[in-house]
């Protein structure tokens, strides 16, 4: 076979991954053009749709950073010696694991209280802040199995050879099995990032104004039908193009990691 | 056999170990000079590695005294002091197991600073040392995946060295390599010896577990069959068992292909 026949197939799938990318925003760019008070009506959203595609950015985020870090320390109490320590973190990961995320996101908004009080000061608990604890609660489970497999994933030959040198448990874990574990859970975690990225919309269910929310905003302000179409390809449109990337990056990662 | 006892640095004493319903180890005596080199061969299954893995308190054995350099090891209850006895004993697998992740220089450096807290700047130093010793130098900012399994288990090697051990075990070191890099590690083994440096072997290669070492140990099912200087082991063994197992050994080395790995 020649280097051309090889190639040639994953040309043509790259080519409409390309098309995949750009179809959407054209499709919203042409339709505006062709009938230009829908374009006009478009632009002049555009700002309020940006302002709420942020809040889903910066929701994406802080669950992802928040569950990263309590998946990541749950991930390796799930493998500590104790039970005590063990069984419920076990227990939290199944239950949070395979919980709907709008049911947490549900819950989180109407069981934490709208303001806290700290020594005296009332500070205000916003919805969307709940939303990151609703989304960072499925996340911490997901990123806890992804780190748990990682873990147990590397050769207890490594564990035996730090023990040979005088490592601790703890050590071992810290200079030696999680540096490895980070390169091989890559991919996956990045695989939770785009899903979480993905159910920020939820977040418009119980109000919080982000990219849906303003979308049926827009569509109930402007009551056209076209409208209501177009703003709901620009919702789609900006998912795509904020996830998207993301599982292109895994995929390559996940391409690189299995030839290494 | 206690000739020299006061040099003893390591002595095992009636060791029993089984693991479950497998009698691995059925009373092992062992002692090992400071600064000899002692070699453990026998057959496969006959509970060689195990030994050392005794040595070093990876395994606990059932009864028996087992003391190296004045610590009873059998007696060792705490983790703590487990970790404490592990790094004055240096111990090179049969896998190398380096790790991957990290540089051939951060191979060796990584316990020293970690453990021992020495500081980053000498522990490279001495790092630079050994990987001269184990004539590896150029090889310092290389990861393991691209070296040879002789070169990787030279790293090895200057890995357990870098924390200074009183004794290094070797467990097969060899068993894993292909023909051509044997000898390189051989070299640096017998280079190790030569500078005095206490060393249990657990090897398949007769010819050097010959030249090397002080004391041969012959070891079948989990006892201790015979023991004595190299010459007398594979020149002229008393022992009917050695005899037959050293007379199989076509020129020393059919055990290498024998062994399959």
């Amino acid at each position: 076979m020649t280097t051309a026949t090889l190639l040639e197939p994953r040309k043509r799938s790259d080519l409409l991954r390309t098309v995949g990318f750009v179809a959407l925003p054209l499709v919203i760019l042409v339709w505006s053009f062709i009938d230009l008070t829908l374009g006009r009506e478009l632009v002049e959203w555009i700002p309020y749709l940006a302002s709420g595609f942020a809040m889903n950015i910066v929701i994406s985020l802080s669950a992802m950073a928040l569950g990263t870090m309590v998946g990541a320390i749950f991930g390796i109490l799930e493998l500590a010696p104790y039970r005590l320590v063990r069984y419920p973190v076990v227990a939290y990961v199944q239950i949070f694991r395979n919980a709907p995320h709008l049911v947490l996101i549900f819950a989180t908004t109407y069981i934490f209280p709208f303001e806290i009080v700290i020594f005296g000061n009332y500070l205000p608990f916003p919805d969307w802040v709940k939303a990151v604890i609703g989304l960072a609660i499925p996340a911490s489970a997901y990123v806890a199995e992804i780190t748990r497999g990682a873990i147990l994933s590397i050769a207890t030959a490594q564990w035996e050879a730090a023990k040979g040198l005088g490592f601790s448990r703890g050590q071992a874990m810290r200079w030696i099995i999680l540096p490895q574990c980070l390169r091989r859970s890559l991919p996956p975690w990045m695989n939770v990032a785009a899903s979480i990225t993905m159910g920020t919309a939820l977040a418009s269910l119980v109000g919080v104004h982000e990219l849906l929310h303003a979308a049926t905003d827009a569509s109930t302000a402007v009551r056209r039908l076209d409208f209501t179409i177009i703003a709901y390809l620009v919702v789609m449109a900006a998912f795509f193009m904020l996830c998207y990337p993301i599982a292109r990056l895994t995929r390559r990662l996940e391409r690189r990691f299995n030839a290494a | 056999m206690n000739t020299f006892a006061n040099n003893a640095i390591v002595r095992l004493e009636d060791v029993h170990l089984s693991f479950g319903q497998t009698e691995v180890l059925k009373g092992i005596d062992l002692t090992v000079n400071k600064g000899d080199a002692v070699s453990i061969i026998g057959p496969s299954g006959s509970g060689k590695s195990t030994i050392l893995r005794c040595i070093n308190a990876l395994v606990a054995p059932q009864s028996g005294r087992i003391t190296v350099g004045g610590t009873r090891v059998d007696q060792l209850t705490k983790e703590s002091e487990r970790i404490a006895l592990r790094k004055r004993v240096g111990i090179v697998f049969q896998q190398y197991n380096l790790f991957p992740h990290l540089t051939v220089l951060d191979n060796i450096v990584l316990a020293p600073t970690r453990i021992l807290g020495v500081d980053r700047r000498e522990a490279e130093k001495l790092a630079r040392h050994l990987l001269e010793k184990v004539r590896l130098v150029e090889k310092a900012n290389a990861y393991p995946g691209q070296l040879s399994g002789g070169q990787q288990q030279r790293v090895a090697i200057a890995r357990a060295l870098a924390m200074k051990p009183e004794l290094v075990l070797f467990d097969e070191v060899t068993s894993a390599l292909d023909p051509e890099t044997v000898g390189e590690v051989l070299w640096v083994i017998r280079d190790l010896v030569r500078d005095g440096m206490t060393s249990i072997l657990v090897t398949h290669e007769m010819r050097f577990a010959e030249e090397i070492s002080d004391t041969v140990v012959f070891t079948e099912n989990g006892r201790v069959v015979d023991r004595g200087s190299p010459e007398q082991i594979f020149r002229n063994p008393d022992n009917p068992r050695v005899r037959q197992f050293v007379s199989g050994l076509s020129g020393h080395n059919a055990m290498r292909d024998g062994e399959g790995i």
